[in-house]
């Protein structure tokens, strides 16, 4: 029996699959490199091991063979030198060549080749790294351009039935949103096909259309604009008197997309009885206003990215982005130029800076789904994870910064859509931290090509995926090209301390449109669309102008610097083009024509808008939110019998297992400035609590990294779920040295469709309580994005995720030579628990464990911080830090303390010995279990500190006022011992067993 | 102009021996290469490989090179591949002149890597002939896990020809690579290497013991981290020397009380003191 392809990846798979009879082989040299000893082909045997994962029959055994595709304007002999010394290793590998039109070697009996190649116009930055270097290098061919293209061929071996090859080829081996996928045919695509998009300007028919048509070219043209703002660009235009432009109706699109504008969050809401008039402003950015930290906030919610000081000379910058109906489609693009983008927006901040450190968390559906779960259109969440895993490391390692933080959070209803935030942190003078463009100043475009990759990212960002997603946004998605964006740090850091430009920005969603529009918003810009450097040839006007090509930075650079800029850069071979000029007319213009090398553009006129009308526009809807609590019954507090299995099994939760297989693939280390290294403890298997950077090798001043977030809270409680992810962030930073009294918060929203008042209420509660918890410990948000769509149809069935809020919290530490880690240090030191344990188990890892979770159709309270005490106690544990009274700190997260206390036994290789009954508790309700409370409950702002005997009477001094309590010591032998108010001896377990249980089964 | 020198010990070392740190697009541990062999005495200077190609008399004054760690060009198609061959072609024949002269080479993982696709390390065949791609007898290939690997190791410096480690020094140091397994061509390539004096580095357990993954990171033959020329005055290591200078770079740093400085600094610092007596 063959079994039918789950989840068959396009809607038209016969399409795809041609005949043998219409087989068109490459008109291109064509060289497969294999190794000669199989033992070495480590890629072939990976897949092959997740090819048994997926049981895919007869499968025998899997050979790797990387394809280049050459100019046939080569000769033999030139192919025969490059296929030797370029694309395969004489000690390793074999090469065969087949020319322009004949067929390649046949595989070998018995064997099946499938072959996968990146379809024509995706990025493929293994191509074009080959093609640079024979333009600069040679050989060049006789006749005609250099051309290269790559493919990955793969040698099936066994009795595979056919579908079950096309199962192998869809699942594992091709992603056809960007590839195509060949089985047992040889003909592969050369070059990017000419498109037939026309240059010129085109008028869009629309001050006569009716509200439906007006709705139907919104949809057809994917504008994303609601019928409101098709009117209000209707009404614009018939005061014009004439039909926009497809440049300007798209440039229109793009700047007032949900991505771009936060219309949702920025917009009118009416909740309980209350009108708020700009959710953002009444709440996260009114708690920076009131705070006014001028000293520490820099540059908050104006620029790129927010800036923080970091001493009297330097300042740090920091953003955090979301980029998740990408990685659905694409998990690897999707992640990398998530990571690509967000360390652009790095790298335009001021006059821009140099990123010195990544982050990134992930939610996404469970890794023991069943294959027949996954909704249609959807990926594993398997093939998810390693996917985005692979995408942040690829581009983060090559772009030599080292991911230091992450997360990585699971939830059945992320299955459809997962989650996907990556993080950049910046180093700039706080000469830098400002811009000013100037009307006269030429706009350069620096660093990749644009092409019709990213076509509408902005606006399919805010749009709800479905299952037809994957095939009619293809273009949405990308692969990054680090070394590019790596060219492009080089040399604009050179030139920024040359002084050479006044002003950066970065090309994201909207491309040009919003990077041209954004940095011209005051002033005026006018734009020569021939001038903008092309992939290929045959993209519409409109089509260049809001392309979001990856690796592109738009500057502002004054006259007298050009020359000198453009030289900066061609020395480098970064491709760097001025494309128009600064302008003081308010206007902002649009020509394309014949390309010239004249001062002006003679081209035609294809787009003319009013930049006021551009950015302030945008009708600002009402909408209403409410917010009831889920109407289920109290799920208690389930009395823990059996204390040693259970620490064990919380230990094992997905949420709270080891992430040591993705951290050991980032490279946390490169730049020599990672001091805290997310891994930490004698073994290296301690998952410490957040990582801190020597930013300046010549001071001592240091930087913290801290995430918080818990997908299980927000459903049951939106407010105290982002109270408690902020304690949880800023505790992380705490425990590690960080100063609460500098430190800095970024929230990153990812929500259902707040068109529905009920994921609008819980918005608006999660806001609210991000300006009381900035208030009450005085940190400040200096950054945001949010993503507030994300919803999947299958059918007539919508689902959404969980409200998922991740804070990011940055704080500066003081002196790095006093910064702590978690792992426990010496036998004989006292244990503290600091913070006080409330019967607080909503969203919690033991209530999970007990079938009672919202999920199983229970309730109970999320874990919600003292707002008046916890200020005092980060800042008094904070002064014990910098006082050198403790050897070690972790804090209390997903699974309390008994997961805390057994992580900081195991990382360093110390037994731990607790009593539970010392417990500081609070409030637990009669007939509740006080050692499960002080086991599980997850309640916030707590810590367990090992304290040397000798400075045990200053630590408690130090936190007098503050519930705090010994609770055990560390001891030699190698078992954690657990006590408690029911007796002695509730558990024993060792080291290895903790160790053990907390290793997770899955590692990638 | 603003001023953004982020390190100030630039200003330590007027009088040390000049070295040439090359980058091409994709280097990108070249600051902290810079940062160590400032403390450690040097004059270092970054030089774009387009640059120095446009100018290879700027070789001559420089008594060492180094080749930094990254991803040059992506290290698309292999590790290294590109950068080596551009190298070999483009400046091949002044980097042979500056061994030659008495100049020093050091490579560090990606820099080891582009060394090896260079053939700087393979020294002379039977005829004294210098090995040229056909020849080419040594490769570094996909790590034995299939993974790029971050994590800290232990080497042993072995008795070899290359005059700045100290045979026998156990010493820890953190690699970061995904392709750093060592491939000879032949077992009696491999006693060559070992007769002439070329084996420098091993991946060892913190004792010196036999290793096994992830003391050994990458299935790498004979555990063989480093290698040098027979001159032993090219040396090419997967390890990061470099990424353990600063008293907080070690993992374990916390547990193991005041530090002056990383372990990975004295081969720096062995390496200038010898340079500065080239010329």
């Amino acid at each position: 029996m063959s079994e039918k392809p789950a989840a068959p990846m396009s809607p038209t798979p016969a399409q795809k699959v041609r005949p043998a009879t219409d087989l068109q082989l490459p008109r291109a040299w064509r060289v497969d490199v294999r190794r000669k000893d199989p033992a070495l082909d480590s890629h072939g045997a990976a897949l092959g091991q997740e090819a048994k994962e997926l049981e895919i029959q007869g499968l025998t055994g899997l050979v790797a063979v990387r394809g280049t595709l050459l100019s046939p304007g080569y000769s033999r002999g030139d192919v025969e030198r490059i296929a030797r010394e370029l694309l395969s290793d004489p000690v390793v590998d074999v090469y065969t060549i087949a020319a322009p039109g004949e067929a390649p070697t046949a595989p070998p009996k018995g064997a099946v080749r499938i072959t996968v190649a990146p379809q024509p116009g995706v990025m493929d930055p293994v191509a074009r790294s080959v093609a640079a270097l024979l333009e600069r290098a040679g050989p060049r061919p006789a006749s005609g351009p250099v051309e290269v293209a790559t493919f990955r061929a793969f040698e099936v071996q066994g009795q595979v039935p056919a579908a079950e090859l096309q199962r192998l080829g869809r699942r594992l081996l091709a992603n056809e949103t960007i590839d195509t996928l060949r089985i047992g045919t040889d003909d592969l695509p050369f070059r990017a096909p000419a498109g037939g998009g026309k240059r010129g300007a085109v008028n869009v028919p629309l001050c006569e259309l009716s509200d439906k048509e007006l709705e139907q070219l919104s949809k057809s043209g994917q504008l994303s604009l609601n019928l409101v703002e098709m009117r209000a660009v209707q009404a614009h235009y018939r005061a014009l008197r004439r039909e926009p432009t497809a440049v300007e109706l798209e440039t229109l699109a793009q700047t007032w997309s949900e991505h771009c504008k936060h219309k949702v969050l920025t917009g009118q809401v009416d909740f309980r009885g209350q009108r708020i008039d700009n959710v953002l402003k009444s709440t996260i950015a009114r708690a920076t206003r009131e705070l006014d930290r001028r000293d520490f906030c820099l540059s908050v919610f104006v620029d790129n990215a927010g800036v923080i000081a970091l001493d009297e000379e330097w300042a740090l910058g920091i953003k955090v982005e979301t980029h998740n109906h990408p990685s659905a489609i694409d998990p690897y693009g999707g992640a990398g130029t998530g990571i690509g983008g967000v360390i652009r927006d790095i790298l335009g901040v001021g006059l821009g800076a140099k990123p010195i450190a990544n982050t990134d968390a992930f939610f996404v559906g469970p890794l023991d789904l069943a294959p027949g779960d996954v909704p249609k259109g959807s990926l594993h969440p398997r093939r998810v994870l390693r996917g985005v895993v692979a995408g942040v490391r690829d581009y983060g390692n090559r772009m030599g910064i080292p991911t230091v933080s992450g997360g990585l959070w699971f939830h059945r209803d992320y299955t459809a859509n997962p989650l996907v935030y990556a993080g950049t942190l910046g180093l700039l003078p706080r000469q830098a931290v400002n811009k000013r463009v100037a009307p006269g100043d030429w706009i350069v475009a620096v660093g990749g090509r644009t092409g019709r990759d990213g076509i509408h990212g902005a606006t399919f960002s805010s749009i709800e995926l479905n299952e037809a997603s994957e095939t009619e946004s293809s273009h949405a998605v990308q692969i990054g090209d680090p070394i590019t964006e790596k060219g492009v740090l080089d040399c604009l850091l050179v030139a920024r301390d040359r002084g050479l430009y006044r002003g950066v920005t970065d090309c994201g969603a909207g491309g040009f449109s919003s990077a041209v529009g954004e940095m011209g918003a005051e002033c005026g810009a006018e734009v020569w669309l021939e001038r903008v450097p092309l992939k290929y040839p045959g993209l519409s006007s409109h089509e260049v102008w809001i392309s979001e090509a990856q690796e592109r930075m738009v500057l502002a650079v004054p006259p007298e610097n050009l020359d000198e800029l453009l030289a900066l850069f061609a020395a480098e071979e970064v491709e760097a083009v001025a494309i128009g000029r600064f302008t003081d007319t308010g206007r902002l213009v649009l020509r394309d024509g014949a390309a010239n090398n004249a001062v002006e553009s003679a081209g035609q006129l294809v787009g003319e808008l009013d930049m006021h009308f551009l950015h302030e526009g945008t009708p600002r809807p009402l909408r209403s939110a409410t917010w009831t609590t889920p109407d289920v019954p109290e799920a208690g507090v389930p009395t823990c019998k059996d204390v040693g299995p259970a620490v064990l099994a919380a230990l094992a939760h997905p949420n709270v297992t080891s992430r040591a297989w993705i951290l050991r693939q980032y490279d946390h280390e490169v730049q020599g400035g990672t001091v805290i290294k997310p891994l930490v403890g004698t073994r290296g298997d301690g998952p410490g609590d957040c990582a801190v950077l020597q930013p300046l090798p010549h001071s001592t001043r240091g930087a913290a990294l801290g995430l918080g977030a818990n997908p299980n809270q927000g459903r049951l409680d939106p407010y105290n779920m982002a109270l408690a992810s902020i304690d949880e962030a800023l505790r992380g930073v705490v425990a590690v040295g960080g100063d609460p009294g500098q430190a800095a918060l970024l929230d990153n929203f990812s929500w259902g469709n707040c068109d529905k008042p009920e994921n609008l209420g819980a918005l608006v509660l999660a806001a609210q309580a991000c300006y009381d918890a900035a208030i009450a410990f005085r940190a400040p948000f200096v950054s945001g994005k949010d993503s507030l769509n994300n919803e999947y149809r299958v059918g007539d069935r919508t689902l959404s995720i969980p409200p998922t809020l991740l804070i990011t919290a940055l704080a500066i530490v003081p002196d790095v030579s006093r910064a702590v880690t978690m792992d426990l240090a010496k036998a004989g030191d006292g244990l503290f628990l600091v913070g006080e344990t409330r019967a607080e188990f909503g969203g919690s890892v033991w209530l999970e464990h007990n079938g009672r979770a919202l999920e199983n159709g229970f309730r109970a309270p999320v874990p919600r911080p003292d707002l008046e005490r916890a200020p005092k106690l980060f800042a008094a544990l904070h002064g014990a830090i910098r006082a050198g009274l403790v050897r070690a700190v972790h804090d209390l997260s997903e699974g309390g303390l008994g997961v805390a206390v057994a992580e900081s036994a195991f990382a360093g290789d110390l037994g731990a010995h607790i009593d539970l009954s010392r417990v500081p508790l609070a409030g637990v309700p009669d007939g509740v279990d006080r050692d499960t409370v002080a086991l599980f409950s997850e309640s916030t702002t707590r810590f367990l500190v090992e304290v040397a005997p000798e400075h045990a009477e200053a630590f408690q001094k130090a936190l007098s006022g503050l519930p705090a309590a010994r609770i055990g010591e560390v001891v030699s032998e190698p078992e954690l011992r657990i006590d408690g108010a029911r007796g002695k001896g509730l558990a024993k377990l060792t080291l290895d067993s903790l160790r053990q249980a907390h290793r997770g089964h899955f590692q990638g | 102009m603003l001023h953004t020198e982020t390190t100030k010990a630039s200003k330590r070392a007027s009088t040390g021996p000049k070295a040439l740190v090359l980058r091409a697009a994709g280097t990108n541990c070249d600051g902290e290469a810079v940062e160590a062999l400032e403390r450690a005495g040097a004059r270092p200077e970054r030089i774009h490989i387009a640059e120095l190609a446009r100018h290879p008399e700027r070789l001559e004054p420089a008594a060492i090179v180094l080749l930094p760690g990254g991803f040059s060009y992506g290290d698309y198609v292999a590790a290294g591949r590109l950068f080596g061959r551009e190298l070999r072609q483009r400046l091949g024949d002044a980097l042979e002149q500056h061994v030659d002269r008495g100049g020093f080479v050091l490579g560090i993982c990606n820099g080891f890597q582009v060394l090896v696709e260079l053939g700087l390390l393979e020294g002379l065949d039977a005829k004294g002939q210098r090995r040229g791609d056909d020849a080419r007898t040594l490769a570094l290939v996909d790590n034995a896990s299939g993974r790029f690997e971050c994590r800290w190791v232990h080497l042993r410096s072995e008795p070899s020809q290359c005059p700045f480690l100290v045979p026998g020094e156990i010493w820890p140091v953190p690699v970061a690579h995904g392709e750093g397994r060592l491939v000879v061509s032949s077992p009696e390539r491999l006693e060559e290497l070992r007769s002439r004096g070329q084996i420098a580095l091993r991946y060892v357990t913190a004792e010196g013991g036999q290793p096994e993954y992830p003391e050994l990171p990458n299935g790498s033959l004979e555990e063989i981290a480093g290698l040098c020329d027979p001159t032993g005055r090219v040396l090419g290591l997967m390890p990061h020397p470099e990424r353990n200078q600063r008293p907080w770079h070690h993992p374990r740093w916390t547990r193991l009380g005041p530090r002056e400085e990383g372990e990975g600094l004295a081969l720096f610092r062995r390496l200038v003191h010898l340079a500065a007596q080239v010329r």
